[in-house]
This record gives C-alpha cells, sequence and structure tokens, in this order.
C-alpha cells in the first residue's frame, strides 16, 4: 500500500508505531509462547484439547462470558443514555463509578462477589429464599463477568452518544416521531457500533477473565469449571504444554469472535459511506 | 411529556439500580471488611512499609503504562479510522486480543521471551539484565492487558466523525502532526481522557499477568494488588481489604481529577 | 513532508521505549543491581503461602546469629505464593537461594530445570523437611454432624469443604491422608478405596483453588460442615474465632513434610552456599525448631516437641513414601491428568 493513495498524511508513521508496538509487546511474546509449546506434537495438541472436560470449560466459559456482556450491553446502552440525556442528582457520582470495578484487583472483586452472593450474604440471602444458588454456580460466574465487565459498553457507548450532532434527532421530532421512533430508527443505529465494540471487548475479557471468578465459581468439573481455571491446573502440574494447547485454542476462538465483530462494523461503516 | 418522565425516571431508576447491585454493595462490603477492625488497624495496615513500596511500584508501573498505551492508542486509532488498507480489520481484532488472553497466559508470553527457557536468557544474564521477576517485566505485563483501552476508545469516536475535516486540511498542505493537533486531538480529546482513566484503573488493579512475571518478592517485587493476595493468603483479611480499598481510593482520585479538567474546559467554553 | 522521515520517527520511539524499559529496570532495581556486585548481600528464600510468619521470625533471628558469628549483614527476602507457582517462577528464572516449598513434587521440579542436585531430598535430615504437619479437621463449635473420622466424611448429611487437589499443592496432602485412611479400612482395596473417595469428594460443596480460599469458605461463608486443612492452618482459623469451631483429629493421618533446599546453581553463581547451608541448618537448631512450633508446625526436634506436646496430639501418621512410594510416583497415580482424582469425576 503506497502512502501516496492516501490523502491525509501520516499513514506509514502511524502504521510504524502500531506495527512496532504491537510485535515487541505482543505478537513476539506470544510467538515465543507458541513456540516453546509447540514441542508438543499435533496428536498431543489435540488429545489435550479435545478432552470432554477441557470442552466443557471451553463452554462454561464462553457461555457465562456471553450472558455477562449481553447484560452489559444492556445496561451500559441504559447507562449511557441516562448519563448523557439527563440531568439528576448524583449523576456526577453514578459516572465515576463506572471504572472503578477495573480499579479494583480481580481477586478481591471475586471474593466481595463471592461474600456478597454465598447463602449467607446480604444478596445470596434473596436468592437463597427463592430457591436459587447463586454462589457456587453458572450464575455465579456470570455474576462476576459482569462485574468485571462493566465498563466497557458505557465508556464506548457514551462519547458517541455525548458527540450525536443533535440535526436529525431534531428534524425526526419536528416530523412528529416518537421519542421510542427516534430512539430506534434515528439514534441506536449510531449507537450499534460503539455498543457491539463494547460487547466484544467485555465478551473476550470474560472468556480470559480468571481471578474473579474462580472464589465465586465452586470450581465442580462439568459444572462450573472454567476454561482459565483448567489451564491453571495444567501449570500446577508443570505441564506448559498442555497449558498452552488451551491456552491458544481459546485464543483462536476470541480472535475469530472478534473478527466476527470487527468485520461486521467495517461492513457496516462501508455501506453507510456509499449511502451517505 | 408525562410518558417522557415516567420513561426517564424508570431509565434513571434501572441504571442506578444496576450499579447499586452490581457495584456498590462489593465496593462497600470491601469497606466493611477494611474497617472491620477498627480504624487503627486500618491506618496500620497502610503505612506498613512493605505496603507503602508496593503503593510506590504499583504507581511507577501504572505510569509507564499509561503512558506507553496512550501514544500508541493514538498511533493505531488514527490508523484505524483515517485510511482503509488491507487487512484492517484483522489488525484491529489483533489489538483487542490482548483482552482475550487471560491474564495468566500473558505473564506466561513474557516468562518463556526473557525467562530461563528463552534462547535469550543466557545474553540477559551475561548484560545483567532482570526483565522477568523484576519490575520490567512487571511493566511489560501490565502494559499488555492494557494495551487495547485507548484505542478502542478512541475509534469509535473518531470513526463517528469521519475523516472529511482532516482531509480538507490534508489537501490544503497541512501536514499530519498539525492536522491531528489542530482538528483530531480537539475532537477526541474526552474519549482520550476515557481511556486515559479507563487504562490507568486497569493497570493499577491488575492481577494476573503480573503475578506470574513478579516473583513475589516482599518489598520489591510486590505491587499492591499482590500484596493484597499475600495478606488475604496469610489469613490477614483485614488488611488485605484496607489495602484493596487504597486501589479504591486511588481510582476515586483519578476520575475526581478527570471530572476536574472537563468542568475548568466547560468554564472555559462557556467564557468565550 | 514530515512523515518521509517515518523511519526516522520509528527509530526514536523505539530507542526511546528500550531506554525508558532500562531505565526502569536499574533505576528501581538499584538493590538488585548492587546484590550482583557485592555477591552477598541479598538472600532470597521462595516459600509457599502460609510460612509467612514464620520466615519472619526465623529470618530475623538468623541473621543476627549470622552477624555476631561472621559480622556480615545480610538483606533476607521473602517471596510467598502457591507452592507449585512458586516452583515453576524459581525454574522460570527467579534467583532464590533457598526454596521452601509444600512438597517434595515442587522442588523437584526446581531439580528437573537444572537447577539443583536430583538428590536434594537426602541433603538434609529427615527428608529435607525440618518441620511437618498434618492434616485435621476444623468443624463447627459442638460438632453438630458429629464428625470423628474420615468414614464420616463420607456419610450422606456432610457437606465438606477441601481445595482442588489439582490446582493446590498442599491440597494433594488431604487427597492422600483420605485414601490412606480408606485403604487401611478395606485392606488395600482398590476398588473400594475408590468408592470412598468418590463418596466423599460428592460431598465436596466447594472445591476451592487454594487452601485459603477454601478456609475462606468455611469461615466467612459458612459453606460446608468440616473443612479439610493443614493442622497448622486449622489451628490459626481456630485462634481467631475460639469459640466458634473444634478441631478433629482422625484416627489415621499422613505426615506433611514441607521440604527446603538449597537452589545450587544460585548459590555457586552468588557465592551463597555458606549462608544457605547455614541458613537451613539453623532450621533443624533448637532456636529453629522453637520457632516453627510456635507456628504450628510440628517440629522434629524431640525436646522441643516435648514442650508443645498439648498443642501437637499424637496420631497415626504415615508418611508418602511408605504408603504412596514418594511423590513423583503418588503424583502420577492420582493427581496427573487421568489420576484416581480425574476418575471421581469422569463421566
Amino acid at each position: 500500500m503506497a502512502a501516496s493513495k492516501k490523502i491525509i498524511p501520516g499513514f506509514r508513521f502511524s502504521l510504524g508505531i502500531t506495527m512496532f508496538y504491537l510485535s515487541l509487546l505482543f505478537i513476539i511474546p506470544m510467538l515465543a509462547f507458541i513456540l516453546y509449546s509447540s514441542g508438543m506434537g499435533m496428536d498431543k495438541f489435540i488429545s489435550v484439547v479435545t478432552d470432554e472436560r477441557i470442552l466443557h470449560g471451553y463452554y462454561v466459559s464462553f457461555l457465562c462470558a456471553f450472558v455477562a456482556a449481553a447484560v452489559n450491553g444492556f445496561f451500559g446502552i441504559i447507562l449511557s443514555w441516562v448519563l448523557v440525556r439527563y440531568d439528576f442528582p448524583g449523576r456526577k457520582i453514578l459516572d465515576g463509578l463506572i471504572d472503578l470495578p477495573f480499579a479494583l484487583p480481580t481477586a478481591v472483586a471475586g471474593i466481595a462477589l463471592t461474600t456478597l452472593y454465598a447463602e449467607t450474604g446480604w444478596l445470596g440471602q434473596i436468592f437463597h429464599e427463592l430457591g436459587i444458588k447463586s454462589a457456587f454456580s453458572p450464575l455465579g460466574i456470570t455474576i462476576a463477568l459482569i462485574f468485571v465487565g462493566i465498563p466497557f459498553v458505557t465508556r464506548n457507548v457514551q462519547p458517541v452518544l455525548r458527540d450525536l450532532q443533535p440535526e436529525a434527532e431534531e428534524a425526526a421530532r419536528l416530523f412528529g416521531a416518537s421519542e421510542f421512533t427516534i430512539f430506534k430508527k434515528v439514534i441506536f443505529p449510531e449507537l450499534l457500533n460503539p455498543l457491539l465494540t463494547g460487547f466484544a471487548l467485555a465478551f473476550a475479557r470474560g472468556i480470559g477473565e480468571y481471578g474473579s471468578v474462580v472464589f465465586i465459581a465452586g470450581n465442580t468439573p462439568f459444572e462450573t469449571e472454567i476454561a482459565p481455571l483448567l489451564i491453571m491446573t495444567k501449570l500446577e502440574q508443570f505441564d506448559y504444554e498442555g497449558a498452552a494447547a488451551v491456552a491458544i485454542v481459546m485464543m483462536l476462538l476470541s480472535f475469530m469472535v472478534l473478527l466476527t465483530i470487527n468485520g461486521y462494523q467495517r461492513y457496516r461503516l462501508k455501506k453507510e459511506g456509499i449511502a451517505v | 411529556m408525562k410518558k417522557d418522565k415516567l420513561v426517564r425516571i424508570s431509565l434513571i431508576f434501572l441504571a442506578v439500580s444496576f450499579i447499586f447491585i452490581m457495584l456498590v454493595l462489593p465496593l462497600l462490603l470491601v469497606a466493611k471488611e477494611a474497617l472491620a477492625k477498627g480504624f487503627a488497624v486500618y491506618a496500620n495496615s497502610l503505612t506498613e512499609g512493605i505496603a507503602v513500596k508496593a503503593m510506590i511500584l504499583t504507581l511507577e508501573a501504572t505510569v509507564a503504562a499509561v503512558l506507553f498505551n496512550t501514544i500508541f492508542g493514538v498511533a493505531s486509532a488514527w490508523l484505524l479510522t483515517k485510511y482503509d488498507f488491507k487487512g484492517k480489520t484483522f489488525l484491529a481484532s489483533i489489538i483487542d486480543l490482548p483482552f482475550a488472553i487471560s491474564p495468566v497466559v500473558a505473564g506466561l508470553f513474557f516468562i518463556m521471551l526473557f525467562g530461563r527457557m528463552s534462547p535469550l536468557y543466557p545474553f540477559l544474564q551475561a548484560e545483567h539484565i532482570k526483565i522477568v521477576f523484576a519490575i520490567p517485566g512487571i511493566i511489560l505485563a501490565t502494559i499488555f492487558v492494557t494495551l487495547p483501552f485507548i484505542t478502542r476508545e478512541l475509534v469509535p469516536v473518531m470513526e463517528a466523525q469521519g475523516r472529511d475535516e482532516e482531509e480538507a486540511a490534508a489537501s490544503m498542505g497541512a501536514d499530519g502532526f498539525t492536522i491531528f493537533r489542530k482538528i483530531t486531538l480537539p475532537n477526541i480529546k474526552w474519549a482520550l481522557l476515557y481511556g486515559v482513566t479507563l487504562c490507568t484503573a486497569r493497570a493499577m488493579g491488575e492481577f494476573g499477568a503480573v503475578s506470574v512475571v513478579s516473583g513475589h518478592i516482599r518489598g520489591k517485587t510486590n505491587t499492591l494488588p499482590l500484596h493484597i493476595e499475600i495478606l488475604y493468603n496469610e489469613y490477614n483479611f483485614t488488611a488485605a481489604f484496607a489495602v484493596a480499598s487504597v486501589l479504591v481510593i486511588f481510582a476515586i482520585i483519578i476520575l475526581i481529577v478527570r471530572n476536574y479538567i472537563e468542568w475548568r474546559s466547560k468554564k472555559k467554553i462557556s467564557a468565550v | 513532508m514530515n512523515f518521509k522521515g517515518f523511519h526516522k520517527i520509528a527509530a526514536g520511539t523505539l530507542s526511546i521505549l528500550t531506554a525508558a524499559m532500562l531505565m526502569t529496570g536499574c533505576g528501581g532495581d538499584s538493590q538488585f543491581a548492587e546484590s550482583e556486585k557485592s555477591g552477598s548481600s541479598e538472600f532470597l528464600n521462595v516459600s509457599y503461602d502460609p510460612t509467612r510468619e514464620l520466615y519472619a521470625e526465623f529470618n530475623e533471628k538468623f541473621s543476627a546469629e549470622w552477624k555476631a558469628k561472621t559480622g556480615e549483614v545480610i538483606n533476607f527476602n521473602q517471596s510467598h505464593g502457591g507452592s507449585g507457582k512458586q516452583a515453576r517462577s524459581v525454574a522460570e528464572g527467579l534467583e532464590a537461594d533457598v526454596v521452601t516449598l509444600a512438597l517434595a513434587y515442587d522442588v523437584d521440579e526446581v531439580a528437573k530445570a537444572g537447577l539443583m542436585d536430583k538428590d536434594w531430598l537426602k541433603k538434609f535430615p529427615d527428608n529435607s523437611a525440618p518441620y511437618t504437619s498434618t492434616i485435621v479437621f476444623l468443624v463447627r463449635k459442638g460438632n453438630p454432624k458429629n464428625i470423628r473420622d474420615w468414614n464420616d466424611l463420607v456419610r450422606d448429611d456432610v457437606s465438606i469443604i477441601t481445595p482442588n487437589p489439582k490446582t493446590s499443592g498442599g491440597a494433594r496432602w488431604n487427597y492422600l491422608a483420605a485414601w490412606e485412611y480408606f485403604k487401611e479400612k478395606n485392606n488395600g482395596d482398590e476398588n473400594a478405596v475408590k468408592e470412598n473417595i468418590k463418596k466423599l469428594f460428592k460431598n465436596v460443596a466447594v472445591l476451592d483453588s487454594g487452601a485459603r480460599g477454601a478456609t475462606t469458605s468455611f469461615v466467612q461463608r459458612g459453606q460446608g460442615d468440616v473443612l479439610i486443612a493443614w493442622e497448622n492452618e486449622a489451628i490459626l482459623s481456630k485462634k481467631d474465632a475460639p469459640d466458634d469451631y473444634e478441631i478433629v483429629i482422625p484416627s489415621i493421618s499422613i505426615l506433611a513434610e514441607p521440604s527446603v533446599a538449597i537452589v545450587d546453581s544460585v548459590v555457586d553463581q552468588k557465592g551463597t552456599r555458606k549462608l544457605a547451608e547455614a541458613y537451613i541448618n539453623y532450621l533443624y537448631s533448637p532456636e529453629g525448631q522453637e520457632i516453627a512450633a510456635k507456628n504450628f508446625y510440628r517440629p522434629r526436634d524431640k525436646a522441643v516437641a516435648e514442650k508443645y506436646k498439648n498443642q501437637f496430639p499424637a496420631l497415626k501418621l504415615v508418611t508418602v513414601d511408605e504408603a504412596f512410594g514418594g511423590w513423583a510416583k503418588a503424583q502420577k497415580d492420582h493427581f496427573t491428568d487421568g489420576g484416581t482424582f480425574d476418575q471421581i469425576y469422569a463421566k
């Protein structure tokens, strides 16, 4: 790709920095990891990653991460809407709180959530009354993943919503469209890309999350055993190769999810570009 | 109008209760545990020499990670939004990938590259360069887990803004830096600020990846989250939560600073 | 165009990044750098989690002793974490002078990496384990479920907390202790043993990843009727809340032998072998044994053991070597993928 084709200068410069940084901090270390574990051979690799228990681990991780990301997507839209469009006492505080899940080390979050949702906890009691097992169940895993993923959707949607030009909205209002229709037809399409980004990030983060989940999961094989825990299990037996095999498959699966979502976003942008 | 108000109130209610249940309650619990043995014990566990050293190390690693990731974040977001090129989707997904990698595995990446099993190890030994089980490793691991934040924060905003202004400026002969400074930066400064805040918060709290490369040497390579883990594992529940509350307080300070910056610039705009 | 020279700028960024990394490395690490020059002023003991108090006290005493003897002032550093993870760190390049881990299997991993002699276990007395512990039960006050021995744990009405032996080195002792009990009870009939172990683990309410997590589940969250725990940790929990818990000593348990060893290649490079040897020998001295006993580990020294005999009730203890043919074999039979532990959960 020749830089001359680009109208805005700086293509090679930004490409240079991006590629250099990515290679140094991510690609090369990752290759070192894959290379180190490549000694195991295809047979072992396949037998490790198709083990029934490992497959179930993937299933639990992906399912819980998906549900958690969806919940965060739903509330993320509401949160950013409320934060950008409404003024009410405590808005600033609510806004400030959203980033906090990141600052809390995941293990602390895990311990706090488990205390909260165990049968003796403030919220666990309520669930217990209702006959629902909240901690030490897939529900508990999902709750932990919701916690670690709260900031993603809100923080992606919020800036876009804030910068949205009011003209289209006002025009629609002039034509007598209901608020809900305006949201659905005018605003939401603008928010879909950041929403998808936030969803993808929360989902990806959920798949790999270990620290907070391990306390609340219960870790029962074939029930609440997550894939990252299985990686730790392998490492604890000094089975670097087995751990790497599980990790590599997880990486590939997550990469595919990210690729799909990013691809869809590009597709939407392109379509819009033509329409405009 | 009445319906509007109803929608408004119920949305606010929904948002507030979600945050209260999912976020405020766990944080309250941390506070409760931290103060369980009274304020003296709380203050004590924070001023202990090892805790202070862990705090300093955490701040060092955070500043380094945020600095590098800001440079990278701006450059890569610019790249992803201002140009069309083959493999863009692929690149965007690669940038996201560090999120999906279990932090423990991320730590192992650096162990395999700089640790004893690495071909680089003899060279590093000979040069007396320590990367893993020392501070550089901690910084690398922190950078890794926070790598996508700023890019991801900037891309949607820059995409929504399109390229027209930049292209116009370029056609008038402005160079890249000027375009960035005069046109792009004012448009993305809020997103950048949010990205930096998120990145800072996450960098401070990172545990898994750092835990693998740190070596856990008390007072030397223990960051705050690692210090918390050790306190917890030696049955010192109260101190563990006390130190955890410090991280929350740090995060709150950062948020206050962010809000202050926003407020001041808004005042400036309205003054104009 | 400014950007023609982007190679220069990229090169500039590279050097800034590298320089910054090296600077933080050298600056923040000055103590390490010094230690490399003078060779011996820093000493690192890589240990596992619940030994912090023990070694904090021990290092202080030993440091005074060493200074009195040689005049050298040594800076003793401690690293604590999960035993297996600590072993991995040392094998991956963490420069420990000595390791003091939860089980021999973890030290074997360090030896396997080529950092120490394969025969490390015979370098010091008593299997290189200067202090020991055992596996006991922590139950709620008054022992409402009347749990007396291992066979009570397979009752349908008992709910158990124990960490996962696959992620927690300490928990492997729990598993083996239970195994040994049922083996003796069933005269070595392996199928009967497996059946009982399976029942026992069906009663496990939460399979935490580490000993500490399991204790929290039991103590803080009120999960389970009984916690299978190391004696030193059970005593600690009971000390924290004497009105809430009781310790039950089973009829048979295992002699948990936390291993200590010198990391040969590190001490030879740093020139700290003498110091490391003195350090470990001091663990076997009456003073060292007293410190271990004070921190709830069973001392090897007869006189010290006699002094603390109220704290450590007598029971029948078997060793991993006698009952399981050593750690390598125990690991292979029970805890590797597909071993007896995995069979419990096999579909």
